[in-house]
């Protein structure tokens, strides 16, 4: 067992509880939660991959991290504007409700 | 006696001549008014149509002031105002109005008489619930008859003619429960209808011939030398010209409307109106529009007369007149409705009109119907008042002895039945017979209209005499209490009474002042004119006639007083002539056996041919098209519609399962997007693995 | 595998699976906390120093607070009354969450032979990262500010907007 096998697992396993979050909460703010911790998930995978990569001078998986920071943060204003948003529209932030888009 | 009248044309409109329209406008614009009103509003309906009336008189005494002032100062006045009202595509269609001597005085006369007839259907009328709709007619037929008067054109006095029709048509009817009242109406309307006909294809041939139907356009018009010129040239057939077949079209026409024979069955029946309705028609308006046409398109009328002589056209004129005069007067005799006798004498009088205008020119035509005008709306108002007295009683037999009952009806009715009658000197219609008469002795073609016209006079002497004795003369014959009429109707009649007698100052031969004025010659007052060869001679003759009619009605009937039930006198003495006049010669039987029975059988074939024949096509092809129809439906209802109803059925529920997928839940597409990564990356190892 | 790299994998496991499971919305925000907080521990331990502290900046700093506010404004922080903090599909959630991690952990397994064991430890200065940014990376640093301009601008118009129409 490699470290970097162990961060990929870290990661997977990390991965797998955000989306497990992501879709069995009810609560929109949680999914939120979870998806950011998918993400999170996803940047570890690339500075391990950096760090243990052929070609760590490279930076190249590093900055595709900060990158991958920048724009996940702006997915967590967006996405909690929205949820706002909603709440005050529906009066509620609870998925199993929100199915005004129902075919 | 036919004289040419020279007529200076006179281009500019004065003021009056180009608001001349206002005067059928007015009324008309009031009866329309009037339609609107609720029933109840009875004063307004009576003022409006009163006062536009008034308005209309007002207007037709400014515009004859100006012809007399034209005249007066030697200048004859014939001023029109044309435009055109319809292009198509070369031709143009003008209308206009004309102010000359004739239609001023007719104008004149009409609003006038009209006027009087109104304030009297106030009295007449009291009682009737539809007194709005009354006066709306009235008005109505006014306005109408006022344009007839006016028109330039043929084309605009046929259309005010064919609303005369109309309105004559609504107030004969007027009383339309009673089913003699609407068989009258619709009599009057076909009756007149047929000689439109004629009118109307003597009107298209004019139209075809002249390019115009305007009668004076400074030149230009259908009455004017050129248009006749071109008239005369064209032949038409059995040695008519153009000319003279169209003139004897629209005398067909004229015919209808003042129940010249023999189309006066209609006139008779019309009496079945409301009385001042048969005042206004029957006396001084409706029957007058045919008079007044025959002298309107009288140059077309005398087209190619030498001097002295006359046309094809007025030869028909002449005797077609004459022959209704004696005919009708016939008829008059053996009348027991105190209307119908009023009504077969207005015939009678029409034929005068007609001969004179035939064989004396306008001027002789025209001032009979404006004296008969005024004592015929007298004699029918009177008629009218007596019925209101005795309780809606016509049968004259049923009357007697009013004369003390009713003295403010007697009086004037017995001034407008001397007048009828021609008694010598002092009454208009003396002298306005007395013109027909003298033009009837220097006619060229023989004395027959003569004999005819002078038997006329004798005989309407006579059953004036017996409508007189039997209704105010004698004794008191009818139920209940004979009463005295309301100012309202009295005073029309003393009105009317006075100009009975005073008109015919203007038309004696001392001082023709309406002959002079007509044909636009000075009238002098002097007693050289009854010095002309045998006038004097002529008028003691027609005395002579009239007194003997006189005398041999009194002497028949005079202070009789017979029950009603009692055979009339005459029919003692003679009982088939009594028979043969009462039935009106036998005419409308006549009618029925010929004409009316010819267009049942035709309309018994043409119904039978509808039912079977053409109904069988119809019936034969309907039932193949609901044939064809059940065929298009069978396929419709289980083709067309289960193929439809299937395939909505299965979009339908493809729709409602894609639909389970779109849930709405941001979770389920978050979950099959991640079962979808499953699959993705699981393919990928495995194919990567080799 | 150092023994610091299964405290700090634990903790972020921990704190992952807290955030998930706990039924009180501002435990759920600490604990994430807790879970961002040790992947940048887990950077550092990996020498990426400048992704650690722009980790502990930007998702301690920033989004778990953010987090924290859009709870408190939603009202979220009380249980619902009705049913448990779970949706109603929470098996298959469940199911396709550990179907996912069975793929990749399979695909990691599969491929651990191939990995590399060790590797020089870079040495990165924050000098380099700069001009790494400012030279060959300009133009995605550029597209990223703009991007950051637009999520801000468009975050502040989808939350203020309901409320000037609702007045």
């Amino acid at each position: 067992m490699t470290p970097l096998a162990g961060y990929l697992l870290v990661a997977a396993l990390l991965f797998a509880i955000g989306l497990a979050g992501a879709l069995t909460r009810r609560n929109a703010i949680l999914v939120l939660i979870g998806i950011e911790l998918m993400l999170n998930a996803a940047n570890l995978n690339l500075i391990a991959f950096w760090r243990y990569g052929p070609h760590p001078e490279a930076l190249t998986g590093m900055m595709f991290a900060i990158f991958s920071i920048a724009v996940a943060a702006a997915e967590a204003a967006v996405g909690l504007g929205l949820v706002i948003s909603i709440h005050r529209h529906a009066q509620t932030a609870d998925l199993d409700e929100m199915n005004r888009m129902k075919g | 006696m036919i004289e040419e009248a020279v007529f200076t044309p006179q281009l500019a409109a004065s003021p009056i001549a180009g608001i001349l329209w206002l005067v059928p406008a007015l009324p008309i614009v009031a009866s329309g008014v009037i339609a609107l009103l609720k029933q109840p509003r009875r004063k307004a309906a009576a003022s409006f149509s009163i006062g536009s009336l008034a308005c209309s008189l007002v207007l037709a005494l400014v515009a004859f002031a100006h012809v007399l002032a034209g005249w007066m100062h030697g200048q004859a006045v014939r001023e029109t105002v044309n435009f055109t009202w319809l292009h198509a595509g070369g031709t143009n269609v003008d209308l206009g109005w004309v102010l000359d001597p004739l239609s001023a005085v007719m104008l004149v006369m009409v609003s006038f008489v009209g006027l009087l007839i109104f304030i009297y259907s106030i009295g007449y009328m009291e009682h009737d619930e539809n007194f709005t709709r009354f006066f709306c007619f009235l008005s109505l037929f006014a306005g109408a008859m006022l344009g007839v008067v006016i028109s330039n054109s043929l084309l605009l006095l046929f259309m005010c003619w064919e609303l005369v029709g109309l309105t004559s048509y609504l107030l004969i009817g007027f009383w339309y429960q009673k089913p003699s009242a609407s068989a009258a109406a619709k009599k009057a309307f076909l009756t007149t209808r047929v000689g439109d006909i004629f009118f109307l294809l003597g009107m298209v041939w004019l139209f075809s011939q002249t390019g115009t139907l305007l009668f004076y356009n400074g030149g230009a018009g259908s009455m004017e030398p050129g248009a006749l010129a071109g008239l005369l040239a064209a032949p038409a057939g059995l040695g008519l010209t153009a000319a003279g077949a169209i003139g004897l079209l629209i005398f067909a026409g004229a015919a209808g409307k003042s129940g010249q024979l023999p189309l006066h069955v209609w006139l008779p029946d019309a009496m079945e109106g409301p009385t001042p309705v048969s005042a206004l028609i029957h006396a001084a308006t409706m029957v007058a529009a045919g008079v007044y046409l025959i002298a309107r398109v009288y140059p077309l009328m005398q087209a190619g007369a030498l001097t002295g002589g006359t046309t094809v056209a007025l030869t028909v004129v002449t005797w077609v007149g004459a022959a209704t005069a004696l005919f009708a007067a016939l008829i008059a005799v053996a009348q027991n409705d105190i209307k119908r006798i009023l009504a077969y004498s207005t015939v009678s009088q029409l034929g005068y009109m007609m001969a004179g205008l035939g064989m004396g020119g306008v001027a002789v035509g025209m001032f009979h119907l404006i004296t008969h005008a005024f004592f015929k709306a007298l004699l029918f108002m009177g008629a009218g008042s007596v019925i209101h007295g005795c309780h809606e009683e016509q049968d004259v037999r049923r009357m007697g002895g009013l004369k003390g009952d009713m003295p403010l009806t007697f009086v004037p009715y017995a001034v407008g039945m001397l007048a009828l009658s021609g008694f010598p000197l002092l009454f208009s219609g003396f002298w306005s017979k007395d013109g027909i008469l003298e033009a009837a002795q220097h006619w060229d073609l023989g004395h027959g209209p003569f004999y005819m016209l002078v038997c006329g006079a004798l005989l309407t002497a006579f059953y004036m005499t017996r409508q007189m004795s039997y209704v105010f003369f004698g004794n008191w014959r009818g139920q209940g209490h004979a009463h005295e009429s309301p100012k309202v109707m009295t005073m029309p009649l003393a009105i009317l009474a006075f100009f009975a007698i005073a008109l015919g100052a203007l038309g004696t031969p001392a001082w023709p002042w309406f002959r002079a004025f007509l044909d636009d010659r000075a009238a002098e007052f002097s007693f050289e004119g009854f010095h002309e060869p045998g006038l004097l001679a002529l008028m003691a003759t027609s005395s002579l006639v009239v007194f003997l009619g006189l005398g041999l009605g009194w002497w028949v009937y005079g202070n009789k007083s017979p029950q009603a039930e009692e055979p009339d006198a005459l029919e003692s003495a003679v009982p088939p002539v009594w028979a043969v006049l009462h039935n009106k010669f036998y005419v409308d039987e006549l009618y029925g056996v010929t004409v009316i029975a010819f267009y049942s059988g035709w309309a018994r074939v043409a119904d039978w041919l509808d039912r079977w024949v053409w109904g069988g096509a119809v019936t034969l092809v309907a039932v193949l098209f609901r044939g064809g129809a059940h065929l298009s439906r069978l396929c419709d209802v289980y083709w067309v519609n289960g193929g439809f109803d299937k395939g909505c059925e299965e979009l339908a529920n493809g729709g409602g399962l894609l639909a389970r997928v779109q849930s709405g839940r941001v979770q389920s597409y978050l979950r099959l997007l991640a079962l979808a990564v499953v699959v993705l990356a699981a393919i990928l190892i495995w194919s990567s693995r080799g | 595998m150092s023994f610091v790299f299964y405290i700090l994998a634990a903790i972020t496991l921990a704190g992952g699976l807290a955030a998930v499971l706990l039924k009180n919305m501002v435990h759920c925000a600490l604990a994430v906390s807790i879970a961002f907080a040790g992947l940048a521990f887990l950077f550092l331990g990996l020498d990426a120093q400048f992704a650690g502290f722009a980790q502990i900046l930007v998702y301690v700093g920033a989004v778990a607070i953010l987090v924290v506010f859009a709870i408190l404004l939603t009202r979220s922080s009380d249980t619902p009354k009705d049913g448990g903090v779970f949706s109603r599909t929470w098996l298959a959630g469940l199911v396709v969450a550990a179907a996912v991690f069975a793929v990749i952990g399979w695909a990691v397994l599969s491929s651990v032979g191939g990995l590399p064991h060790e590797a020089a430890v870079p040495t990165v200065t924050v000098l380099q990262i700069g001009q790494a940014l400012m030279g060959p990376y300009v133009l995605p640093l550029e597209i990223v500010a703009l991007l950051l301009t637009v999520a801000t601008i468009g975050a502040v118009i989808v939350a203020i907007h309901e409320k000037e129409d609702a007045k």
